[in-house]
């Protein structure tokens, strides 16, 4: 139970969904995933760790380079990939929410 | 913080339910969802510009909206038909994406008062398949997929 609550923390952060959606179309490493980022490298790389260590990226060795790549079976779990489809409705929801508040006032 | 949206969705089934209590009356709410100047407000987010193209708020009316990235380029439309248009109760509409392998889906949004100054959606979505509910649940790492390169580091950018 711990680790599902792991993967939900996981995928909580901005920076950790955006380098999902990086990885989801080739397998890349850390350092190419860091180019994306203004952030320092030491912060991408703790990312990568907690991707990894919830099993949400795997990692493949080629020489000397360790590749990531998106683990498909884990984010196929219903309850995992459902959290960023909620996370946008609720965004949109709390839109509604404070421009009819606006309407509200108006009246 | 904890979401205010829930989403249901069984393993194995075609469907899903999304339920939202708003601090809103439900003429309001209902308002945010028949008003076509109020709904490309609260569907746009900051890279994606929503619009709405037709919309006809009615039984057997129809609809098409369109989303264009920050450059006015068109990312998506979509478009469907409403069985049922209740003022302050219910829509019952089809929803379509354009050019995209997913199939129609039929949505039901129950609109219900809780207090003078609060209400609460009732969303009930049936997709053609499992599969199909599946694959736009993941939808928001598909568009990652299909977009070019240099549009990808833009998503990213924003999303810091």
């Amino acid at each position: 139970m711990n680790l599902r609550r792991d993967v939900f923390q996981a995928i909580a952060d901005p920076t950790r969904r955006a380098i999902l959606l990086l990885v989801a179309s080739q397998a890349m490493t850390a350092g190419a995933i860091a180019s994306n980022f203004d952030t320092a490298r030491p912060t991408v790389s703790k990312h990568l760790q907690i991707l990894t260590e919830c099993d949400l990226l795997g990692q493949t060795q080629n020489g000397r380079e360790i590749y990531y790549h998106i683990n498909a079976k884990k984010m196929k779990e219903v309850a995992d990939f459902i959290e960023p489809f909620r996370k946008t409705w609720d965004d949109r929801f709390n839109k509604l929410e404070s421009i009819m508040k606006q309407y509200k006032q108006k009246k | 913080m904890e979401l205010k949206t829930k989403i249901h969705a069984e393993d194995g089934k075609q469907e899903l339910v999304i339920t939202r209590e708003f601090d809103l009356p439900v003429e309001l709410l209902f308002r945010a969802h028949a008003e076509p100047d109020i709904l490309e407000q609260w569907m746009s987010n900051p890279f994606a510009t929503a619009k709405v193209l037709k919309f006809e708020g009615k039984k057997h009316g129809s609809y098409q909206l369109e989303s264009t990235d920050a450059q006015g380029k068109v990312v998506f439309r979509s478009n469907g038909v409403f069985h049922d248009f209740s003022l302050n109760k219910k829509i019952i509409r089809t929803f379509e994406l354009e050019n995209a392998p997913f199939g129609v889906q039929l949505e039901v949004y129950e609109f219900e008062p809780l207090t003078d100054n609060t209400s609460k959606l009732n969303m009930h979505v049936i997709y053609e398949s499992v599969a199909l509910r599946d694959q736009l649940l993941q939808l928001p790492f598909a568009q990652g997929l299909n977009m070019a390169h240099n549009r990808l580091q833009e998503v990213l950018l924003t999303l810091k």
